[in-house]
């Protein structure tokens, strides 16, 4: 190996203006790739973490009834089904419900939710609040709500509520302060408590509604003892929610509903955006492939004379073969080697220059030496596949006629 | 493989044609026959067209004949085998073309040990040494970290001696190796292949159109026409 890697060094260095063009192409297509890897995967994530950071992976509820028409008549039309209003309904035997989730392969923490419309009051202050009472330790293991908190604890004793940042702005409320909130028209539905500490939801509209309190304080306002609206869970891989919600609905009466069916369009959104940086990348990798191939072609018509020597001299068809190859996996190592550089120049800068309207870093970008090492890697390979072509035609060449030329 | 038959070459009844099947079909040899003893310094001469480049092809293993065989350093030739032709051509033949067909990105030192390193010898210090003295023994000492692009013809076609030395083959296929050169530097090359196949008995079929240098060859096999019409002792 030392003679071809020696033979295709010196190749490369004595064609340098070529050298350098392609190693030039190379690292261009490298960094338009990775840049755009990783800008898509930190917008990808950003979205993600603004939208589900706050929900559920998996959530379920207990079955809505079907309006029953009560006509015996067997020719009568219906025109208008009334539906009942709605009422918050429990899930029996929850805590039955949830061990047979924990069982479900994939389920990563299951966690029993009461929730239910409120409003909060603090002085003039009153919004429309959802109240969402949470066994916190179960919770935090869905929702992550410690990664949330921006001040106070994230502590729910009796009598404590942990409230979205918007919200405590809405109220005038800060951690410490005490919040009114009413479920009903009777007295026995309002209760004050003490705001514990304030959460930041990553979603504006949740931020503005949320209120969390504990459970079993929860049920009793809305009249709910001892009863849950819904069971939340989070599973290992989120792209594989809706499979897993199948397990889960096999194992209960309930309607259980993954965040890839409530936020289709998110979804839809995403994958979208995945197949046009997945089209780029094919697309970039072939132009570079195509670039590396032709100048290889271009350096075996110049060097067939030096190709036939070689072979007079005694080198084998592999050898030819694995010069030229070398020279593609060498350009490709460089030339994304150079462009990982180049794409890290350009995250920075994008950083730098790129800010959402507060002036802030509009996200962050997921530059990870992962995807520089598979880059870098692809772009190897790419540059071997690319010299296979020019290397099979310099093997073939025919000593003697290759010496004539 | 045959035994060692005390000759580096043989070749019975070899002919050559090109363009076989179609209307412009040419016989180029017709059924030579030629047999170089060890140590033999022999010129091969005759008029342009006789096919003296397509026998030294053949002999080279750079072309197969389409009749005949070709027996190397004592090995039978199987022109199907590709892997070893190359190893025969690696370790048995050096070439001197008339254009030296030196590696313009490698300097003399490096071309001088290139059939080596393709052989995949170390290159040690040992081996440098070597390739230094035969430089040397060329008369370009000093030259060693020189490009062919920085010496004279002369000098380029002295590297491509020595690098046909390199791998200390039993034959040396030289295809007029003065014919792009001035008389007097002719006269020196000639000199020192005669010189190598006295000091180290490597044998030499050297192609010239050079009458006088042919004179100083110990054999003269003439050929036209494809064919062998002269083989004379001259020493």
């Amino acid at each position: 190996m030392r003679f071809e890697l020696q033979l295709a060094l010196r190749f490369l260095r004595e064609g340098r203006t070529q050298s350098a063009l392609i190693v030039g192409g190379v690292m261009v297509g490298v960094a338009v790739i990775v840049f755009i890897s990783a800008l898509v995967t930190g917008l990808q994530t950003n979205t993600f973490r603004r939208t589900l950071g706050a929900q559920a992976h998996i959530v379920s509820k207990p079955i809505e009834p079907a309006a029953r028409v009560q006509s015996e008549a067997s020719n009568s039309v219906i025109a208008v089904v009334q539906t009942a209003p709605r009422k918050l309904r429990s899930i029996e035997n929850w805590q039955q419900v949830i061990a047979a989730y924990e069982a479900v392969p994939g389920v990563v923490a299951v966690s029993p939710l009461a929730s239910g419309a409120a409003i909060a009051l603090r002085g003039e202050g009153r919004n429309a609040v959802t109240i969402f009472g949470v066994d916190l330790a179960r919770y935090d293991r869905i929702v992550d709500l410690s990664d949330k908190l921006v001040a106070g604890a994230l502590r729910l004793e009796p009598g404590d509520v942990l409230v979205g940042t918007e919200l405590a702005k809405d109220l005038g409320a800060t951690v410490g302060d005490r919040i009114s909130l009413t479920t009903g028209t009777s007295s026995a539905n309002s209760e004050r408590f003490q705001l514990s500490g304030t959460l930041d939801l990553g979603n504006r509209d949740l931020s503005r509604r949320a209120v969390y309190l504990p459970l079993h304080t929860a049920q009793n306002m809305l009249e709910l003892p001892g009863g849950v609206t819904s069971i939340e869970t989070r599973i290992r891989d989120v792209f594989n929610a809706n499979e897993v919600a199948a397990k889960m609905a096999r194992v209960t009466p309930l309607a259980v509903e993954s965040w890839m069916v409530t936020n289709g369009s998110l979804l839809s959104a995403l994958s979208a955006q995945s197949a046009s940086t997945a089209i780029i990348r094919v697309f970039v990798s072939i132009v570079v492939m195509l670039g590396i191939a032709s100048v290889l072609v271009v350096a075996v018509v110049q060097k067939t004379r030096e190709i036939g020597i070689l072979r007079a001299m005694g080198a084998s068809r592999g050898q030819m073969t694995r010069v030229f190859l070398l020279q593609g996996a060498l350009v490709g190592f460089v030339g994304s080697a150079l462009g990982a550089a180049l794409a890290a120049l350009l995250v920075f800068a994008f950083g730098v220059f790129v800010r959402g309207p507060d002036g802030g870093v509009l996200f962050p970008i997921d530059l990870t030496a992962q995807l520089l090492i598979v880059a870098c890697a692809a772009a190897t390979v790419c540059g071997t596949l690319a010299a296979i072509a020019p290397a099979r035609r310099a093997a073939r060449l025919d000593p003697a006629q290759a010496m004539r030329a | 493989m045959n035994k060692p038959s005390g000759n580096v070459l043989r070749l019975a009844g070899i002919h050559k044609s090109y363009n076989i099947g179609t209307p412009v079909e040419a016989e180029i040899l017709h059924g030579i026959d030629l047999t170089l003893a060890n140590g033999e310094f022999t010129a091969l001469i005759g008029p342009s067209g006789s096919g003296k480049s397509t026998l030294l092809n053949i002999i080279g293993l750079l072309e197969a004949p389409t009749r005949g065989s070709v027996e190397i350093a004592g090995q039978s030739v199987r022109y199907d085998d590709d892997n070893g032709l190359t190893r025969l051509r690696a370790m048995s033949l050096g070439f001197v073309f008339q254009f030296h067909h030196l590696l313009p990105a490698f300097t003399a030192l490096e071309n001088v040990l290139m059939p080596q390193l393709i052989n995949g010898v170390e290159i040690n210090d040992a081996k440098r040494a070597e390739a230094t003295a035969l430089l040397a023994a060329v008369g370009l000492k000093g030259a060693e970290r020189k490009k062919p692009a920085e010496l004279s013809g002369g000098m380029q076609q002295r590297v491509a001696i020595a690098r046909s030395l390199s791998m200390k083959p039993a034959l040396v296929l030289a295809d007029e190796p003065t014919g792009n050169l001035d008389t007097k530097t002719a006269a020196d090359i000639f000199v020192m292949l005669r010189e190598f196949n006295k000091n180290f008995g490597t044998t030499f079929l050297i192609v010239t159109h050079d009458p006088r240098l042919a004179a100083t060859c110990d054999r003269r096999v003439t050929l036209a026409d494809g064919k062998i019409i002269s083989d004379e002792q001259t020493a």
